[in-house]
């Protein structure tokens, strides 16, 4: 009976060759890591962002004079409407934690280089994309942090010149942020950029299994196979790794319902102390911070003393990752088969960018500005050292088959 | 690596004057448990706050059988307008008289210990001091320059700051530790306003903790068997 | 990968446990998604019990009132009206007020507490349209009936004790809210009589 469906299914649809394509008979390398979680794991928190966001928009007030009350509303009067929310704030920085936990992961096992520029390419959009989802969404519960780190952040395009002045009017639809800009930040939030970002993360799955999943070895397993074509070295996804990501979301999910039941503000990163209070025009918080998952390239603009500079500076920072897989020219992927300068470089980058996002988010002392200069300096000096250095890296011979 | 570690060093003596540089807060030791504290606080504030300041999210239902009161004690006490029990605490004065009278609207103080943190706010009520330079004679030691009078001078007595920076409160009807025990349940009547759904989250959270456990055993063993095949 | 035999036991069992376990997770995680949709406490609130002054309510008057966004009926029937009630039993669908439409203690001919005030949620029981009261002239629709109310919708016909006249689509009597008098010319609507 069961296999009547299928095949009535699989003569009109590819379901069974999709199936195998993509799970049953997926050949991914046996000796994925630690680092290997997170890929799933970023698949789990966008469905809990789009279950969530789609659950708050029914009881969300896209105004600006009803948008601070509704998130109460949402929080005491609606049931459960707290734990929903929480998921849904908690899922947020979630959401940045797994992306960069899996964009270093790339870094360090050269996941970028050839043959998987383009899987890279769309990694990198989605990233961008989801600051820009996030920047939007930060803004939709009106309280004075959502309004003035808006008001901070278009500003910026203030700095491009000629067009600066009317491009920040044309963004907010109003002098300053307004119901206006709330309303189209709304629209964008809830629908045309989780659009993108599905079909950004559609993408960029096709494009990973199009050219095979990457390793903590840097070896490709496609180049030894067996006599039925079958890679020595893979295994089938199913049921070899959704087993093991099963575990991985178990293990994920204690520390994300941790932070989501016992300390839901993140211990004010995730959801600052300002945003309780509503969206005031007319005084600025003490202290703005964005919140904390842009902070490195807060502080990287934090540190250029000029306005257009700073903006250029920033930019920079996100765009350069875009030109990884070309900056990159060493033909060995991982680090294990790379040179120390190479480890080096990179350690030095992960603290940079650690240190860059701590100092975006305190006040900026003189003392701090300098110390942010130097991080901003060493955060640059990686991609540019890494362009140097890997033209002739001295590498370690790399195995013709995995390790563990 | 080692220039790093150096400026990395050098870097933690700025970074901890940076982060003491608010004023000095009184832990105000807050059990959220403790539901008759809550009462009394709920009533301190509708006696003394809530003829300026609205608590307009929460709603009177809520707030009594959160803390154990009967709604029509409730209902006798404190609403004094023809609010329903089920409808939002949005008494208080019109805002456009209270912007004259004060300068300023009185903020709604629903989510106030969110905010400021409760230590914070058992500072403050606890930190007004003499000052004939302010419109209303005194002033705080954790929100300087602060426009509201203190309207618990009758409880506490007037404070007048003494040479080493030390409060000193004398005229009040309350004795000290008894002035203490006000604020802090006021505070913790806030801190419960800012938050209601803490404690029923929390003991969610540990079923949830609990279930999350039992589930990472499981899905533990059905991984270590399946690769059983692959090591 | 290793040729070891494989402990299918084992392994079927892990997996079933894995799934069961898996699966109250995820039914425990629809549970506050599915929960959101009950009304709200603000909703609660507007739908709390209603206080209405009928003691200015003129004989064959009907005034509305709103209960939980619905409107409620109140009208004021006379002596003349009450004694017609029995006399249409056999052109009705549920002349005793059998189906529970109304509270047990308005399970009566006059489907009310008091006889004289006849109160009713005033939506048809047929598709939800609010029927037209007509005092003086119902007898257009029901030949020898004087007064009764007629949804303009599904022409569904309903007497002045909101009973359903046979031959309309509307299947059921009008239901009658709960509600209580506090004194005599004082109703209270959405608290069952003994409840506070």
């Amino acid at each position: 009976m069961v296999k009547n469906i299928i095949d009535w299914i699989d003569a009109r649809i590819p379901m069974t060759a999709t199936y195998n394509r993509h799970v049953g008979q997926y050949a991914t390398p046996t000796n994925f890591n630690f680092w290997y979680f997170f890929g799933s794991l970023a698949m789990l928190v966008l469905v809990n962002q789009l279950l969530t966001g789609i659950w708050l928009t029914m009881n969300y007030v896209p105004t600006a004079e009803g948008a601070f009350a509704s998130i109460e509303y949402i929080m005491r009067d609606v049931e459960y409407g707290w734990l929903l929310r929480y998921m849904h704030s908690t899922g947020a920085s979630a959401f940045f934690v797994v992306i960069y936990l899996h964009m270093f992961r790339g870094l360090i096992y050269g996941s970028y280089q050839k043959p998987r520029e383009l899987l890279w390419l769309f990694g990198m959009l989605i990233f961008l994309v989801l600051m820009a989802e996030a920047f939007m969404g930060y803004l939709l519960p009106w309280g004075q942090m959502s309004y003035w780190g808006a008001q901070v952040i278009i500003s910026l395009f203030g700095a491009i010149p000629v067009i600066g002045d009317d491009l920040t009017l044309w963004i907010r639809g109003d002098f300053v942020v307004s119901g206006a800009t709330l309303n189209r930040f709304f629209a964008l939030h809830v629908i045309a950029l989780p659009l993108v970002l599905v079909v950004l993360v559609f993408l960029h799955l096709i494009a990973l299994h199009e050219v095979g999943s990457n390793n903590p070895d840097g070896i490709e397993i496609k180049k030894n196979k067996d006599e039925n074509g079958w890679p020595k070295d893979g295994i089938p996804f199913h049921p070899y790794y959704t087993v093991k990501d099963i575990m991985g979301v178990a293990g994920f999910l204690i520390v994300f319902c941790y932070v989501l039941f016992f300390m839901p503000e993140g211990g004010g990163y995730f959801l600052e102390k300002p945003n309780f209070e509503a969206a005031n025009p007319m005084k600025t918080p003490e202290h703005i911070a964005p919140v904390w998952y842009f902070t490195p390239f807060y502080a990287i603009l934090r540190a250029i003393p000029d306005k257009l500079m700073g903006v250029i500076g920033m930019g920079l920072a996100i765009a350069v990752l875009f030109i990884l897989p070309w900056l990159d020219r060493c033909s060995v992927k991982s680090i294990r088969y790379r040179s120390m300068a190479h480890k080096l470089n990179i350690s030095q980058f992960a603290v940079s960018f650690v240190v860059l996002g701590y100092l975006g988010a305190v006040p900026a002392t003189p003392a701090l500005t300098i110390a942010a200069r130097i991080f901003t300096v060493t955060y640059f000096g990686f991609f540019l050292l890494l362009w140097i250095y890997s033209k002739n890296e001295k590498t370690k011979p790399v195995p013709e088959r995995l390790t563990h | 690596m080692k220039k790093l570690l150096i400026a990395l060093v050098a870097l933690v003596p700025t970074l901890a004057i940076a982060a003491g540089s608010t004023a000095h807060l009184e832990k105000a030791n807050i059990d959220l448990n403790d539901q008759e504290s809550l009462q009394r606080g709920l009533d301190h504030f509708q006696n003394n706050c809530a003829g300026c300041h609205s608590t307009q999210y929460q709603r009177y239902e809520r707030v009594a059988t959160d803390l154990g009161i009967s709604l029509d004690d409730m209902r006798a006490k404190y609403i004094h307008d023809d609010a329903k029990i089920g409808e939002l605490m949005e008494n208080a004065i019109p805002e456009a008289d209270a912007a004259k009278w004060f300068g300023a609207t009185p903020p709604d103080l629903t989510l106030v210990a969110r905010v400021r943190g409760e230590d914070w706010i058992y500072s403050y009520l606890k930190g007004f001091y003499k000052d004939e330079s302010r419109p209303f004679g005194v002033n705080n030691t954790v929100f300087p320059s602060v426009g509201m009078p203190h309207v618990l001078e009758e409880l506490q007595g007037l404070s007048v700051k003494q040479e080493d920076g030390t409060l000193v409160a004398t005229g009040g009807t309350l004795s000290a530790e008894e002035y203490d025990q006000y604020v802090r349940d006021l505070t913790g009547y806030l801190v419960y306003a800012g938050d209601p759904v803490k404690l029923e989250r929390e003991s969610l959270g540990w079923w949830v903790m609990g279930f999350l456990f039992i589930f990472f055993i499981v899905a533990y063993l059905l991984k270590k068997e399946y690769w059983k095949d692959v090591h | 990968m290793s040729n070891a035999p494989v402990d299918t036991g084992r392994r079927r069992f892990l997996t079933a446990a894995t799934a069961v376990v898996g699966g109250a997770g995820a039914a425990a995680v629809a549970v506050p998604f599915i929960k959101s949709w009950n009304p709200s406490a603000k909703a609660k609130a507007a739908g709390a019990p209603v206080e209405v002054n009928i003691s200015k309510v003129e004989p064959g008057q009907l005034i509305r009132v709103e209960w939980r966004g619905k409107p409620v009926w109140v009208v004021r029937r006379t002596q003349e009206i009450l004694d017609g009630l029995p006399t249409i039993d056999a052109q009705l669908r549920d002349p005793d007020s059998v189906e529970p439409q109304q509270p047990v203690y308005a399970q009566n001919p006059g489907r009310s507490i008091k006889a004289e005030y006849f109160i009713a949620v005033g939506l048809c029981t047929h598709l939800g349209c609010s029927p037209t009261y007509l005092p003086d002239t119902f007898g257009e629709q029901v030949e020898g009936v004087a007064s009764g109310f007629f949804c303009p919708c599904h022409g569904s016909k309903f007497d002045m004790a909101g009973r359903v006249f046979q031959g309309v689509p509307a299947p059921l009597n009008l239901v009658i809210p709960p509600h209580q008098y506090i004194d005599d010319g004082t109703v209270i609507i959405g608290v069952d009589k003994g409840a506070a």
